[in-house]
């Protein structure tokens, strides 16, 4: 099944702006070839059939739309704080379903595990209570009071921390994590993972970043996340079934799956199923 | 020694690898190889014209392909990396190095086309590598018969180095590594190293943990 469904009238990146060419990137969205390109200065995107689709230029990435959204892109306010360096990571394509690649972003069990000593390392693998709720008022899922110690929490960081997170999904493919900012106390590192659904078991994956690190060299920052995000890829391209089950009945819920079962009820509530089988492999 | 790295390269990790097992202490320049193209700006290309990393720099020698460059480390530090200093094991190390060249063309490519979409033709690409990695799997297997676990006798050289990585990483360019049990094996010796490290996408080996508590037999035993 490949309906696209409520997804349709979605936003999905697409590119980065800053690598946007008059000749253009030619891809796909959820099945759909489209091209993305420059005209006269302006980020463009356009259908097979030649027809222009919508715009958006944000966090350093052009977004476009197969239907007609019925709301704006959601908004970073965090990001726009003075003083932060935006960190674009640049693209990694994932054999895996759209909905899969969120999933893991939110899962913090992994961490000892796929990031070894660096985001996680054992014996410390115990996930404490958080909270997980879908906020109607904003349409948007968030796990608050995330706590998990790691060695190597940033590249700013020095030795190992305790670190604070809260997770948000904000679109069906885009989430926002916030963590503890090692160098400035009180203010929050964001990381986003922006997800262009090319297939339902294919994405091109585009982090970005929005931190206060005044000391590391950008391509420092871009190398540790394109390492921790390259050790997600191949657990990604293993997981079993291939697409995300939003049957409830397949569910065997830890601690740490809270925001996962949370995301996957967002997801079947609104018939976000690009990616997703809907009954019981 | 100037290492211009990128953390995502296989080719990379050849040298900080062998550095690591020998103990050889590397100073990394990393290069925004992706998304930044920084191997082709003009300072790269005035380094290495053909706009490539790894580049190793020490004492004014410039080294732009990482089989020379486990040579060099090899013979400035620990020689025995270089393989037996015998006519016969001297040249099956070059093969291999050579050897190495094709994985990159070929293993290497499939991968950064699946991973970073490079330019490339990946059915033939992936069909070249998999010729390669049956020689190596038919190699392996009579190097196994003959009592010899890696590429040039019975000790690392720089030959498993330089091949190492590409293999390892075959399964992201959407090459499996289950036909091959030679190869899985060779690559067990390799990660069980002393000073082995990892790069994204090859894991450290954990160690086989005991089972906590009484073995099952002697539950049985006692039940009984
Ligand atoms: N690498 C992507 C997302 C995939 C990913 O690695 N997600 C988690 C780990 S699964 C992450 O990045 N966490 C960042 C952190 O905890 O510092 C990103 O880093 O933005
Ligand atoms: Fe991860």
């Amino acid at each position: 099944m490949s309906e696209t469904g409520a997804m349709r009238d979605h936003w999905y990146p697409v590119g980065m702006t800053k690598q946007l060419t008059e000749a253009g990137r030619d891809t796909l969205l959820m099945g759909e070839p489209i091209r993305v390109f420059r005209d006269g200065g302006q980020p463009q995107v356009s259908d097979g059939a030649g027809r222009a689709l919508p715009v958006i230029d944000r966090f350093g990435h052009v977004w476009t739309s197969l239907g007609t959204p019925a709301k704006d892109l959601f908004t970073i306010p965090e990001a726009d704080q003075p003083g932060r360096r935006l960190v674009d990571v640049g693209v990694c394509r994932v054999r895996c379903s759209p909905l899969r690649a969120v999933e893991n972003f939110l899962d913090i069990a992994h961490f000892p595990f796929v990031h070894t000593d660096i985001l996680g390392s054992e014996p410390h693998t115990e996930v404490e209570r958080y909270e997980v709720e879908i906020r109607d008022d904003v349409d948007e899922v968030w796990a608050t009071k995330v706590k998990f110690f790691q060695p190597q929490a940033a590249k700013s960081a020095e030795g190992g921390i305790t670190t604070d997170y809260m997770y948000r999904v904000c679109a069906p493919t885009c989430s926002v994590l916030y963590k503890t900012c090692p160098p400035k106390p009180g203010e929050w590192d964001v990381i986003a993972l922006f997800v262009q659904p090319l297939t339902e078991t294919l994405c091109d994956v585009w982090p970005w970043m929005a931190l206060y690190d005044d000391d590391a060299e950008m391509t420092d920052l871009i190398h540790f996340q394109q390492m921790i995000f390259v050790q997600d890829r191949s657990v990604l391209e293993n997981q079993l079934p291939a697409l995300l089950p939003l049957d409830p009945g397949m569910e065997i819920p830890t601690r740490a799956d809270m925001t996962s079962i949370a995301y996957r009820r967002w997801l079947k509530r609104h018939g976000f199923t690009y990616g997703a089988q809907l009954v019981a492999a | 020694m100037i290492l211009y790295d990128y953390i995502l390269s296989p080719s990379c990790y050849r040298v900080r690898l062998m550095a690591a097992l020998i103990g050889r202490r590397l100073d990394l320049r990393p290069v925004d190889f992706h998304p930044g193209q920084e191997h082709l700006s003009e300072p790269m290309l005035a380094l290495n014209p053909a706009g490539t990393i790894p580049v190793l720099q020490d004492d004014g020698l410039v080294l732009t392909e990482s089989t020379a460059i486990l040579t060099y480390l090899a013979a400035h530090d620990a020689p025995a990396w270089l393989g037996e200093d015998t006519p016969a094991m001297r040249a099956r190390v070059a093969q291999w190095l050579a050897f190495a060249q094709r994985l990159t063309d070929s293993a290497g490519a499939a991968r950064a086309h699946d991973m970073l979409l490079a330019e490339g033709e990946i059915a033939a690409l992936r069909g070249q590598a998999t010729q390669a990695l049956r020689e190596l799997e038919a190699a392996l297997s009579a190097a196994r018969r003959r009592g010899e676990g890696f590429l040039a006798g019975n000790r690392p050289t720089i030959a498993d180095i330089a091949c190492f990585p590409h293999v390892a990483l075959a399964p992201d360019g959407g090459l499996p590594l289950d036909p091959y049990p030679s190869i899985r094996l060779w690559m067990r010796a390799i990660r069980a190293l002393d000073g082995f490290i990892e790069m994204p996408g090859i894991h450290r080996l954990h160690e086989l943990k005991p089972e906590p508590g009484p073995m099952p037999e002697v539950i049985r035993k006692e039940k009984a």
